[in-house]
């Protein structure tokens, strides 16, 4: 086993229990800006999630996933964040 | 020693990913959360992408890597900034610690001037 894959292994590892973390506040969080920003989150580390699968892999295609991941979480973020204030309007 | 390299990197921006996630867990209001969320996560996803770069060296793998980092470094500053005035404008309880809070009384809710 080679430093490259006990490295990757490791990382998956360490990037499986942040997402376990994340999930835990996305369900206890108090308000839903909390929940919010824990989806935030979430998608950054399915990004860094889908990179070190992709070394693992050795497979390159996993790479235009993380471009449409970070569209669309920018996007959700930006109109969960709008309808809160229009919300607050009303 | 590519490889090498390229673990290093790798290692470095899961441990960043890990520690975000440990402050969202762990700190006491929202937005102490997001200052945790958008620096740490930024800079870990930022460096398991670039150790992907320097695992293939290829070009067209650099180029998307270099896409991805340039979408989240905009982005991410513009979504806290969002989510943030949301989270105030909605009277979302501050830590009960917190020292200053310099906006407070200030915003003009009609007109969005600060007095």
């Amino acid at each position: 086993m080679s430093f490259l894959e006990i490295a990757v292994n490791i990382s998956i590892i360490m990037i499986g229990i942040s997402l376990i973390l994340i999930f835990i506040r996305l369900a206890i969080g108090p308000t839903i800006e909390d929940r919010i920003v824990a989806l935030d989150l979430l998608a950054a580390n399915a990004i860094g999630f889908v990179a070190v699968y992709a070394i693992q892999n050795k497979t390159t295609t996993f790479l235009d996933v993380g471009i449409i991941v970070a569209l669309l979480a920018f996007l959700g973020t930006v109109a969960f964040a709008y309808y809160l204030e229009r919300r607050k309007i009303k | 020693m590519i490889e090498i390299i390229s673990g290093i990197i790798l290692l470095l921006g899961a441990f960043f990913i890990l520690i975000s996630a440990i402050g969202v867990i762990r700190m006491p209001d929202i937005f102490t959360r997001m200052s945790s969320t958008t620096k740490a996560s930024t800079l870990g996803v930022g460096l398991t992408l670039i150790g992907t770069a320097v695992f293939w060296q290829d070009i067209g793998i650099s180029a998307r890597v270099i896409i991805i980092i340039t979408f989240l470094f905009l982005t991410a500053p513009v979504a806290a900034h969002i989510i943030g005035r949301a989270a105030y404008n909605n009277n979302v309880p501050l830590w009960d610690k917190t020292k200053v809070d310099e906006l407070k009384g200030r915003y003009d809710e009609k007109t969005h001037e600060l007095k």
